[in-house]
């Protein structure tokens, strides 16, 4: 086994991870702050992969398609949080969960019903078609304009999150909602903001999924199962978990496929398992 | 579709008990002539993965069997009896399906089973149709099911199978000394298109470099990649289905695998190029037992594609939708000529039936039940050469029916 190799399996995994890393932050954005289980979480993903094709084929751009479709499925999202998981606040946490998981089969017929259930081509932008020679070998140009966006956004989040008055507000909101208020913050309105975000994030990762996989109904299943999987390890609601352990179980799985092929799906829930029987909150997850 | 289906059954049982109850309250004064008409109807199971990676495909085969059945009653039935096409969804799940084909024998009281369209799921099937003695005409490709330990005379197989496919293939790709990388899904599909390539590549003379087993229903294959490339292979042979073949092919062309080398499929199937693009496809050569280009040289083909776009809104038929008319209407054909629907009687029907009903002659051999018939190798166009949206491939070979590409009787153990 050459070092060459091994390099390019590593690059691979972590290109594998940077998809995994923003389905998963969104995911964990929404339980951090609201303590919202989104099941819905991978049907929003494969919305997000519909609505940016229709974005692109209308405007003939998949520029555009990356730009309005996270925006427009995360206004669906606040949408969603307003109509209906606002109603559960301050219920068990089975609620939403309960809702959310019903909502994802209301989304994957709904779509099944306009696009149809047949897989629906999505070509790779023209501008990024094709590959580039890294030295220990080729890679997709897309890929690599996939880490780079989503290296790209994770700083912007974080930026967001640290620096600015919203993100001040945000996370004290996630600490102590009551005290939130007394201050005078309207908390509902940061919720609302935070759903929409952490949905926007699963649309995104969508239609970056969308030229690499074929885009489907049932692309969201598969999805939720790895975001979980990712949240979980990386620690509930913990954003620098999501990202170390997006990219961990990226490069995890691909160096699997590289001794034991058969073995890559299942490896991501053995080391769910080590991690949870070794740090039960999770690797940066805090103790309940 | 299957709803319309559901409910016409639903009303047909409410009926059913409805005249059990009359029967049993009235005595003698039961009606007979209607109780005939509603037992009289031959009932067809069809179980088909509707939800799932192969829905398109289960989706098409419904379209077809319904046709071959819409065309059979239109022509007054089998033997004056109407027939039925009592649709189950298996959700591509071998107990899902086994609990659904009970059911259609033990509460629908099915004549016969045609259908499921993952050869690990149509082994389930015809456990239990093999154990509840009912016809079974399995239309997913399968090796194992010809083979003595899962055959029973009540077994029929008309899809092509694996040796038969991959023998074709290889024959008008491969060359001695060729190189080639097999991808190979980790189940029993992908498992007999391995054995069935390396028994083809063994007669040529051409090598295998390595192979990865990839899990079932992976949506990313790029961790495969840069290994497969590795190997140097001249040709990447890529033995998986449905969706997982659109994924794969997507991404080995991503990762620039067909620069280098040719990219060969066993089944190239019509939905998944439709789901990729020409560009992507274009070159990637593969077994098909339709396609409905055939018209232009075979008549059977052109009747049959005639009537498919007359009944859906000018659709034409695809490969594993078609199964669905070849597999019913071989069985309705056996039917009409045994009579009716006596099992045994049936059975000697198929044995003896020669039948083209959509892609040229066709029989079932004696031994192993297995469907005679021709086998495609086709290659996808580029999209400068695509006369229209659906005209996907040009045929490489047309390979005429013969039992010389199957294995022999005695190979799969049965006595001669």
């Amino acid at each position: 086994m050459d070092t060459e190799l091994i390099l390019m399996q590593l690059f691979s995994g972590v290109a594998l991870g940077a998809i995994l890393v923003i389905t998963a932050l969104g995911l964990s954005i929404i339980f951090g702050m609201m303590g919202v289980v989104n099941f819905a979480h991978g049907a929003l993903f494969m919305v997000g992969a519909y609505a940016g094709l229709w974005v692109a084929s209308l405007t003939g751009s998949f520029w555009w398609g990356l730009l309005v479709a996270p925006v427009m499925i995360g206004v669906f999202g606040m949408l969603i949080e307003f109509v209906l998981i606002r109603r559960l606040y301050g219920r068990s946490i089975d609620d939403p969960l309960l809702l959310t998981f019903g909502l994802s089969y209301v989304l994957v017929e709904g779509v099944r019903i306009v696009f149809g259930s047949d897989g629906i081509p999505f070509p790779t932008p023209s501008l990024l078609t094709g590959v580039v020679d890294l030295g220990v070998g080729f890679f997709p140009i897309y890929r690599i304009f996939v880490v780079a966006l989503v290296f790209a956004i994770v700083v912007l989040l974080w930026l967001g999150l640290e620096k600015t008055k919203f993100g001040l507000i945000v996370r004290a909101g996630s600490r102590d909602p009551m005290m939130m208020r007394v201050l005078g913050v309207d908390i509902s309105k940061v919720w609302l903001a935070v759903f929409g975000l952490g949905v926007g994030l699963a649309a995104l990762g969508g239609v970056l999924a969308g030229p690499m996989r074929s885009v489907n109904p049932e692309m969201g299943a598969l999805v939720l199962a790895e975001a979980f999987v990712v949240t979980v390890i990386g620690g509930l609601g913990s954003l620098v978990g999501a990202i170390i352990a997006g990219l961990l179980v990226g490069v995890v799985i691909s160096m699997t496929a590289l001794f034991a092929p058969e073995m890559a799906t299942i490896v991501m829930f053995a080391l769910m398992a080590i991690v949870l029987l070794i740090r039960p909150q999770g690797l940066f997850g805090k103790l309940a | 579709m299957t709803k319309d289906n559901r409910n016409s059954n639903r009303f047909h049982i409410s009926r059913r008990h409805m005249l059990a109850a009359i029967g049993t309250g009235a005595g003698v004064m039961a009606m007979p002539w209607i109780a005939r008409a509603a037992d009289d109807n031959i009932r067809i199971g069809f179980p088909t993965p509707l939800t799932g990676p192969f829905a398109a495909e289960a989706k098409d085969q419904v379209k077809s069997a319904e046709l071959a059945v819409k065309q059979v009653n239109d022509k007054g039935g089998v033997d004056g009896r109407k027939v039925e096409l009592l649709v189950r969804d298996d959700k591509l799940n071998g107990g899902e399906a086994a609990t659904r084909t009970l059911e259609l024998i033990e509460k629908d009281k099915v004549h016969a089973i045609v259908g499921s369209l993952s050869s690990a799921v149509q082994l389930a099937v015809n456990e239990v149709t093999r154990a509840r003695g009912v016809l079974y005409v399995s239309i997913s490709q399968s090796d194992t099911i010809n083979e003595i330990k899962d055959f029973s005379k009540y077994t029929f197989h008309e899809a092509l199978n694996p040796t038969m496919t991959t023998a074709a293939v290889a024959r008008h790709s491969f060359k001695k000394g060729t190189k080639v990388a097999h991808l190979v899904a980790d189940y029993a599909y992908g498992h007999e298109m391995l054995r069935g390539f390396k028994r083809a590549q063994a007669a040529i003379g051409a090598e295998t470099v390595g192979e990865i087993m990839h899990p079932f229903g992976a949506a990313d294959y790029s961790t495969f990649m840069p290994r497969l490339r590795s190997m140097r292979p001249d040709i990447l042979c890529i033995s998986n289905f449905g969706r997982d073949q659109a994924n794969s092919i997507k991404q080995a062309v991503d990762f620039g695998l067909k620069q280098s080398a040719k990219i060969v499929v066993p089944v190239l199937l019509h939905n998944q190029r439709l789901a990729v693009s020409p560009e992507v496809f274009e070159g990637v050569v593969g077994g098909s037992n339709f396609y409905w280009g055939l018209e232009s040289t075979v008549p059977s083909a052109k009747a049959f594609n005639d009537a498919y776009r007359a009944a859906n809104g000018g659709a034409i038929p695809t490969d594993y939708g078609a199964y669905g008319y070849t597999g019913v209407m071989s069985l309705l054909q056996a039917m009409q000529a045994a009579g009716g629907t006596d099992t045994d009687k049936v059975i000697a029907a198929l044995e003896a039936l020669k039948y083209d009903v959509a892609k040229g002659p066709q029989y079932y051999r004696k031994c192993d039940h297995q469907s005679v018939q021709s086998v495609l190798v086709l290659e996808s166009k580029k999209k400068a050469d695509m006369k229209g949206d659906s005209d996907l491939f040009s045929i490489v070979a047309n390979e005429a029916p013969s039992e010389q590409v199957l294995r022999t009787c005695a190979e799969l153990g049965f006595p001669t």
